[in-house]
């Protein structure tokens, strides 16, 4: 530790205004930070910093992502040897090192294609290097198929970080969840490689398939009619065929557990995305009559799909998500009642989650606005009342 | 304005070419949106809706140029509609005699040309205080401005989304991941929408490369 702290001591002062490295300074700040807290204080007012600073922050949510992350490998691997009906001579460690091998590319690619672009526009501007991508970088591999072509990651990562987040000003002035606008331009420009029923498992060298096998997510499959075909348990346990980080509801309640116990991740946001989720899937089981998917149980809908991830990653995005208590619950509660609506009620899409997401972010400020506003209404009526 | 002003003085040269870069109708005054995300899927469409914006804001503008002190001001509007009007259909006669096929893809937005703010605002801003002979070089200047967006998001918006130009395929088909390869085309270069967004990149490049335009 001390050899690192002396190294950043050292080459401190060449990067100083008017030095010769002056241009890299952004980056060795970046770094320095990485390993050490800074000792900055504020020069004017009353200010208490705590050690909580945006980098460990972001690493809080990462530790928070890696069960989910550790089991989407597995499962990887899981779905794979399923197809080739060879589940019961694979061992587990077979399964998750064939998934790492899929999943390390991917998460490699969105890092260094994201981290590239950041560290350009921070130099760029002379902004330092924010750590907002520490966590987008994660999530995007995490809400992408297995399949999905390195490039195309490398593009929807390039689009999400210029135009979802530098454009605005970078991290903190996005307006959309970075991961989910990679996500939804993936989905919009390339919908072959995004949705379907061949995406979702690595068959890559497989010629044959076991009989019967067909690929197709639990979602795909109850919006054909075939709810009889979830089996409950496996949906909540996670080994259903889905995109990388979305399909175990264990691993993503732990990670929910860690934020919410660190105080990262808001809990009225993620209540009340599950009881918006409920709501609507109750009504929708009240006005089934024969459609099938509309029946499909109400708690079912929580575990397929990615509204847990969602619900536990995505809208909890303090930048993009509402910052007042009551708006986080009318916030949290639409993004839960229009995943399930989009999700059963349009055919087009498969998954509600990501555009509920992206259209509560879009409306967050103006709930924010008017939570504030009828607070000021409601003072300066008590204030009048006392006069 | 005197009198003996060269055909193609400095002024008048400005005319023609400041719409090209620092008074862009589309990405400097924000006109003529609309249209420019609606026809400039393919680059063809593109091409023949610039030339026809160009042909209708010349001649417009030339037109209201040599009646504008006969024209009472209360009713300005009405005769640049009807004078608008009137050569929007010549144009659209036009295209259909000698390119259905494009005037069947443009549709409806020929017509639209009309309602093209690009026109009434060269015409209100322009063509109402001006000679013919500089009206007519505005009205060029803006149209090229105006078509020059056009053709640079046409390009690219049929390059990626399509894989080609002119509706020649410039990607080879076994590229393709449907064909084994690994290539697919962006579907989201077809959709309005990212014609917005090249309009963003445009009006962002230029900016970081003009100055002038900077606002503080």
């Amino acid at each position: 530790m001390k050899a690192i702290r002396n190294f950043f001591e050292k080459t401190k002062p060449h990067v100083q205004k008017g030095a010769k490295y002056h241009w890299l300074h952004s980056t060795h700040d970046a770094v320095f930070t990485l390993f050490f807290v800074q000792k900055n204080t504020s020069k004017s007012g009353t200010h208490i910093h705590d050690f909580i600073d945006l980098k460990r922050t972001m690493g809080i949510v990462v530790l928070a992502l890696v069960p989910a992350l550790l089991f989407g490998m597995y499962n990887v691997g899981y779905q794979h040897f399923g197809a080739l009906g060879e589940l019961g001579t694979a061992g587990l460690m077979d399964m998750f090192l064939f998934g790492l091998l899929k999943v390390l590319p991917i998460i490699i690619v969105s890092y260094g294609v994201g981290l590239g672009i950041e560290f350009i526009f921070a130099q760029f501007r002379g902004h330092e290097v924010n750590e907002g991508f520490l966590v987008s970088g994660l999530l995007i591999p995490m809400v992408m198929p297995v399949n999905t072509p390195l490039w195309m990651i490398a593009i929807a990562v390039a689009f999400a970080v210029i135009f979802g987040k530098e454009v605005f000003g970078g991290t903190g002035m996005n307006i959309w969840n970075p991961a989910l606008i990679a996500r939804a331009f993936l989905f919009f420009a390339y919908p072959g490689q995004m949705s379907g029923d061949s995406v979702w498992i690595s068959a890559s060298g497989v010629d044959k398939m076991v009989d019967g096998f067909t690929g197709a997510t639990p979602m795909a499959l109850a919006a054909a009619g075939h709810t009889d075909a979830l089996n409950t348990w496996h949906a909540f346990v996670g080994l259903i065929p889905g995109s990388i980080g979305e399909t175990s509801t264990i691993a993503i309640l732990i990670g929910a557990l860690v934020l919410i116990v660190t105080g990262i991740g808001s809990w009225r946001i993620m209540l009340s995305t599950v009881l918006g989720g409920l709501f609507m899937g109750i009504l929708l089981n009240i006005f089934a009559g024969d459609n099938t998917y509309m029946a499909l149980p109400f708690y079912d809908h929580l575990i397929i799909g990615g509204f847990a991830f969602g619900a536990v990653f995505m809208a909890t995005d303090p930048v993009s998500g509402s910052q007042t208590v009551k708006g986080k619950w009318i916030y949290g509660f639409l993004i839960g009642v229009l995943a399930i609506l989009i999700r059963v009620v349009n055919p087009a899409y498969p998954e509600g989650v990501m555009l509920a997401i992206l259209l509560m972010n879009t409306f967050a400020p103006l709930i924010d606005h008017y939570v504030v506003e009828s607070n000021i209404k409601r003072r300066l009526k008590r204030a009048k009342a006392t006069i | 304005m005197s009198e003996k002003e060269a055909l193609f003085s400095k002024k008048n040269l400005g005319l023609l070419s400041n719409p090209l870069n620092s008074d862009n109708p589309i990405t400097v005054q924000v006109l003529g949106i609309c249209s420019a995300l609606a026809v400039t899927a393919q680059l063809k469409p593109a091409i023949v809706m610039a030339i026809a914006v160009t042909a209708v804001v010349a001649f417009a503008n030339v037109i209201i140029s040599l009646l504008r002190n006969t024209i009472p001001n209360r009713i300005r509007i009405i005769v640049q509609l009807v004078v608008i009007a009137a050569l929007v259909i010549l144009v659209d006669q036009v295209l259909k005699a000698f390119v259905y096929d494009v005037s069947k893809q443009l549709s409806v937005f020929v017509g639209l040309i009309i309602t093209n703010c690009i026109l009434m605002g060269r015409l209100e801003a322009f063509a109402l205080g001006n000679k013919p002979w500089p009206s007519l070089l505005d009205g060029i200047g803006n149209g090229a401005g105006y078509g020059a967006i056009l053709v640079i998001i046409g390009f690219f918006r049929e390059l990626l989304g399509s894989g080609s130009l002119f509706g020649y395929k410039l990607i080879p088909e076994s590229w393709y991941i449907a064909n084994g390869g690994f290539y697919s085309n962006n579907g989201m270069m077809i959709l309005p929408p990212m014609a917005l967004i090249t309009v963003g990149v445009i009006i962002w490049v230029q900016r970081s490369k003009n100055r002038k335009l900077i606002e503080d």
